[in-house]
């Protein structure tokens, strides 16, 4: 489903990610793991057509990437780490924005969001200026958006980030239960590594731009000789603290984190 | 072609949504209008060049379709600040295609404000020779909004954030504005000026809307329409070069 070949992406003289191969098969729950900086948003942009890779090459469902980008948009939703929709529409809006945008036909999508806003608990507040929204209706909007095109993969970018307990448990069990009903492939990247023992079939660790492993939960635990994922993480990728996100301008996460309150 | 419809939709929604600002947006007219208007009326009726609320009217209306539109192109950089654009950029949508979206958007939305102080200008006693040749002046109206919001867009395109914003206001958009014949007429200029003025798309625009609204005009009425078109196409095949190259 997806193939990753040989992929670097340098910017400017700092190399983000440094020559990564991996491979995710179709109908799978993949959490690509790594400490913050390590390369996995530049990873995500790049299997979703937003950044070029400097080399290497990326399959997406059959899809040269870089190749064939608008192929490769179709096949695939996308929750992003920061926020990505229109604050001054409403949650409706915005659902219906994408649809269209996706060529989804009126008699499908009128269906569909009315479903999808019902799955995420969103319908009662469906005409509502997402400006109104808590940060986990937001991120629940946008997964049911990312939903929206009936994606062979989905993309989630540190979903439940800034999210309690309960909402992070609602996104889990609507994304296994999706994975199990309609087969979507999930690609996912997550600090929580119990989120990870959960629903993760296989997991690969990046850091400094190299993929450090990649394997079954088992395998992974066992090769590093640890009782678990998250002392088998640490002891791969050591103890010390990172900076946040290398490579995006401290402006861009200023905002960020403003949007994030 | 249905994302340049929901492209353009947006555009919209948000533009009548914001009530304070399609307000605030012809605050600006007004008082050009009151303070150029009848304050230089006088010495212009004395140079025997007419009635100046006549001459700077059409002038003010392409200043607020100018004005709005290339704040509605830049809102591109909002939309990249607060991720909506990466949205927009995921979906499978040609480049080309989102760029016409934005810029018809912006243009309508700044027509719908242009049309907003035409309206405002004939209470200041302004009058259209003749009435029938209003569409002519509308289709001005069209080519000077989609001109200055596909320059908006095609700015906003590579800029990250808003700090660049002054720099384009005072060294793009205002000369743009004040050299295009919009506040003084473009005859007897010293020879710079004059040079300046008519490589200026927008003299044209100020001039075609001109004759349309009162039969006087310096450029011959299809030249300008051509200048706008041919300007227009090169920024918008720009842009669209500048689209495909942005990189979220």
């Amino acid at each position: 489903m997806i193939e990753v070949k040989n992929v670097v992406k340098k910017f400017g003289d700092f190399t983000a990610v440094d020559n990564i191969s991996f491979k995710v098969n179709k109908g799978e729950i993949f959490a690509f793991l790594g400490p913050n900086g390590a390369g996995k948003t530049t990873s995500i942009k790049m299997l979703t057509t937003l950044l070029k890779p400097t080399s290497g090459e990326v399959f997406l469902n059959g899809h040269n990437v870089t190749e064939n980008p608008d192929e490769t948009r179709k096949s695939f939703g996308i929750v992003f780490q920061d926020p990505s929709l229109d604050n001054e529409l409403t949650a409706y809006e915005n659902m219906q924005f994408h649809a269209i945008l996706y060529g989804v036909k009126k008699e499908v999508y009128k269906k569909r969001i009315v479903d999808l806003l019902k799955m995420v608990e969103l319908y009662d507040r469906k005409d509502s200026f997402v400006k109104t929204f808590s940060g986990g209706m937001k991120r629940r909007l946008e997964i049911a958006r990312g939903l929206l095109h009936h994606p062979t993969v989905l993309f989630l970018d540190e979903p439940t980030i800034g999210l309690d307990p309960q909402t992070r448990n609602h996104i889990w069990t609507y994304i296994n239960e999706l994975n199990k009903k309609e087969g979507v492939t999930i690609f996912f990247t997550t600090h929580h590594m119990e989120e990870v023992e959960r629903i993760a079939k296989r997991v690969a660790i990046i850091d400094h731009g190299k993929i450090l492993i990649d394997g079954t939960i088992e395998e992974i635990i066992k090769k590093a000789g640890k009782e678990s994922l998250e002392d088998a993480f640490i002891s791969l990728t050591g103890s010390t603290i990172r900076d946040e996100k290398a490579n995006i301008g401290k402006n861009q996460m200023r905002i960020n984190s403003k949007l994030m309150r | 072609m249905n994302a340049i419809y929901i492209l353009w939709l947006r555009q919209l929604k948000r533009f009548i949504r914001k009530k304070a600002s399609i307000v605030g947006a012809i605050g600006q007219p007004i008082i050009f209008l009151l303070a150029f208007g009848f304050g230089l009326s006088p010495v212009f009726a004395k140079a025997g060049a007419g009635n100046y609320i006549q001459f700077l009217a059409p002038g003010i209306i392409v200043m607020t379709v100018l004005f709005t539109s290339i704040f509605t192109g830049l809102e591109i950089i909002w939309d990249k600040q607060f991720g909506f654009l990466k949205e927009t950029f995921v979906a499978p949508v040609p480049r080309y295609q989102i760029l016409l979206g934005k810029v018809l958007g912006g243009a309508t939305v700044a027509m719908a404000q242009g049309f907003l102080v035409f309206i405002i200008t004939l209470f200041a006693g302004f009058r259209p020779v003749n009435w029938l040749s209003l569409p002519l002046a509308f289709l001005y109206i069209f080519l000077v909004a989609f001109l200055s919001s596909a320059l908006g867009a095609s700015i906003a395109a590579r800029l990250e954030d808003m700090q660049g914003f002054p720099l384009i206001f005072n060294f793009v958009v205002q000369p743009l504005f004040y050299l295009s014949g919009a506040i003084f007429p473009l005859q007897n200029l010293p020879a710079a000026l004059n040079f300046v003025t008519k490589i200026n798309p927008f003299s044209y625009g100020v001039d075609g809307l001109r004759f349309a609204f009162s039969g006087v005009n310096i450029f011959s009425p299809f030249l300008s329409i051509a200048v706008l078109m041919g300007v227009s196409l090169i920024i918008i095949g720009f842009g669209v070069y500048q689209f495909k190259k942005v990189q979220l």
